[in-house]
């Protein structure tokens, strides 16, 4: 279809890509000072009130901050947490999911509405807290993976993806013999890789991005993952009365706040171009047949 | 190899429909022939069991006098004091302003935003923009708000921070912004919107797509201009999607999002930050009121589901059309 276009079209499709493109700059603009920011010296951050691009470039911030233990032992245990998380996080919902995809599963249906009603009504954070503790796991880094080791959401999804590959596959392997767990390891997986590879980044960014279970279960500050560690260097200032942080500690220099929120931010936007792949994808195969 | 497994198969369909004795048998066979499919099913089972129904069980404690030592079954019933200890008390009006005020304040806001946006980019011709625009208004949503407090932190620090300098100059006053209690809204609101909007018009944008072209070729033909035939086809054409998203939004109101809101609280501007979320945070997880705490949350997820069931029969009533 051409559309012909009038002059008021023409003005205000001018004006549209003019205040579009301002959006997308505005979105950038706060990671571009940050990053600026993180390769400048003190002077500079306090002098200059905005700059994308620093008069002195400096590594010291990285420097400081990869020369400190809690930094980074925040940072290890954040990667080690995320991976850890993720692939049992994987695991889980597809060993749950594959039989909840046959269709002539005994108990599937009583299986699938406990867990659509798991997903109306939850226990709520004291609840969840007492339980975590009582079963030993405050403190552990088992409490930032097991509490949401599944998510309904992404089980609904995975499941209905099963479903739709074709039965002849699984017929075909049945002949020659293979087991189930056979079928699922070696006819399914390999199927739906790009679908568990997406659901794996959500996963892992989920748990990289997680403060509240931190904040919830780890009150002893050598196991601080990495959100925990930016919100004590970037909050620690005059304003905080809301308690857990750290009395003895010191405020940081300015450089520091930028260097950790980069090095917080930067795995997110290495994926982040994998992530844009699939999520609309993803999400829309989701939310229609979900 | 083949045939048993289909006379199994058939003989299993046979077994499920006769009364109770035939079919308990039946299950044990099913149950046989499906036993690695049980195994494999048990370890996600045991999780929505412990970390799902184990807390929900747990909710019980809100009519009870936790004490740990006693623990959740060994404590005392004590009806609904909690709840009504709740209610008498003055934080209660003063966290349902604060969470309602800061929910109709993004639904006001944060929601038109989402949909305007979404109708400005799907006018755009010109899909190297089109695409770009969406790439980076996307990227906020997968930060945490850890990262978007510290950027908020950074940008608004007094006397240093950009936006300090530009906003106080703009309003001709020298306050600290991250502090004030007047200026708390204002941000978490502004926060939401660079967070999220992006990401919202992904669901507006496919609803769009659906609309039917044909309808613009005819109203181009009858001389409708780009506002009208947005006014008259498009957003009548995206309607239930904007309805669903409503209910949703609603049934969502009270769930305030913790970990912003924490983030954002400091000594000064509790006033106007306590909403329920970070309330049983801080009454039960620092102070260790473990009862009222989840009387409180159980109170606002009640309310919740109330929310989202009577926008629905609302919708349904007015338009016939809900989300369930």
């Amino acid at each position: 279809m051409k559309i012909h276009n009038t002059r008021g079209g023409r003005v205000f499709d001018a004006a549209n890509y003019v205040f579009l493109s301002l959006v997308g700059i505005i979105t950038l603009l706060p990671f571009i000072y940050v990053l600026a920011g993180s390769f400048a010296n003190e002077a500079e951050i306090t002098r200059r009130a905005f700059f994308v691009w620093p008069e002195q470039f400096t590594l010291s911030a990285y420097e400081y901050i990869f020369s400190t233990p809690a930094f980074t032992k925040a940072l290890v245990t954040t990667v080690l947490v995320t991976l850890v998380g993720t692939l049992i996080q994987l695991i889980l919902t597809v060993t749950m999911a594959y039989p909840l995809a046959k269709k002539n599963l005994r108990g599937r249906k009583l299986i699938m509405s406990l867990e659509v009603f798991a997903m109306v009504f939850s226990g709520g954070m004291i609840p969840t807290f007492l339980l975590v503790k009582d079963l030993g796991l405050l403190n552990t880094y088992w409490a930032l993976i097991l509490p949401a080791a599944i998510n309904p959401f992404s089980l609904i999804i995975i499941k209905n993806f099963f479903q739709e590959l074709p039965d002849e596959l699984e017929e075909s392997a049945k002949m020659d013999g293979a087991t189930e767990i056979g079928i699922l390891w070696r006819i399914l997986l390999p199927l739906s890789k790009p679908v568990l590879a997406t659901f794996a980044l959500f996963y892992a960014v989920g748990i990289w991005n997680d403060f509240m279970s931190p904040l919830l279960y780890l009150s002893d500050n050598n196991m601080w993952t990495l959100q925990m560690y930016l919100r004590q260097v970037t909050a620690a200032s005059d304003l905080l009365g809301t308690g857990n942080v750290d009395p003895s500690y010191i405020p940081p220099e300015q450089g520091i706040k930028f260097a950790v929120i980069v090095v917080a931010t930067l795995p997110i936007l290495i994926f982040y171009p994998f992530l844009q792949k699939h999520f609309a994808k993803g999400m829309l195969i989701g939310s229609v047949k979900g | 190899m083949t045939a048993p497994v289909v006379e199994a198969k058939a003989s299993e369909r046979v077994a499920a429909k006769p009364p109770a004795p035939r079919r308990r048998r039946g299950f044990a066979v099913h149950f046989a022939h499906y036993k690695w499919l049980y195994l494999l099913l048990l370890p996600g089972v045991l999780y929505f069991a412990v970390f799902r129904y184990g807390p929900m069980y747990g909710v019980s404690i809100a009519f009870k006098d936790y004490v740990p030592f006693l623990g959740v079954n060994g404590s005392p019933w004590v009806g609904v004091t909690n709840f009504t200890d709740f209610f008498a008390n003055p934080d209660f009006p003063r966290l349902l302003g604060n969470t309602l005020i800061l929910a109709f304040l993004n639904l006001g806001i944060a929601f038109p935003l989402t949909i305007i946006l979404a109708l400005l980019l799907n006018e755009v011709r010109l899909s190297v923009l089109k695409r770009t625009v969406q790439t980076l208004v996307y990227i906020p949503h997968f930060l945490s708000w850890t990262i978007v407090a510290s950027l908020s932190f950074l940008l608004f620090a007094l006397d240093i921070g950009p936006l300090f300098q530009f906003v106080n100059g703009l309003f001709g006053t020298n306050v600290d912004i991250l502090s004030d209690p007047n200026w708390f809204r204002p941000l978490i609101v502004l926060q939401e919107i660079w967070k999220n909007t992006g990401w919202g018009t992904i669901i507006f944008l496919a609803a769009l797509a659906t609309v039917d072209q044909d309808q613009y070729e005819a109203a181009i033909i009858d001389g409708a201009g780009r506002f009208r035939r947005v006014w008259h086809i498009t957003l009548p054409g995206i309607r239930s999607t904007i309805i669903v998203m409503l209910i949703l939004a609603i049934g969502q109101m009270l769930n305030t999002g913790f970990e912003q809101i924490y983030l954002m609280t400091n000594a000064l501007n509790r006033s106007v930050a306590d909403v329920f979320d970070t309330y049983v945070y801080f009454v039960g997880i620092t102070q260790g009121a473990y009862s009222y705490s989840t009387a409180v949350g159980l109170f606002k997820s009640l309310v919740g589901i109330v929310l989202i069931f009577g926008t629905n029969w609302l919708s349904k009533r007015f338009n016939q059309s809900g989300l369930f």
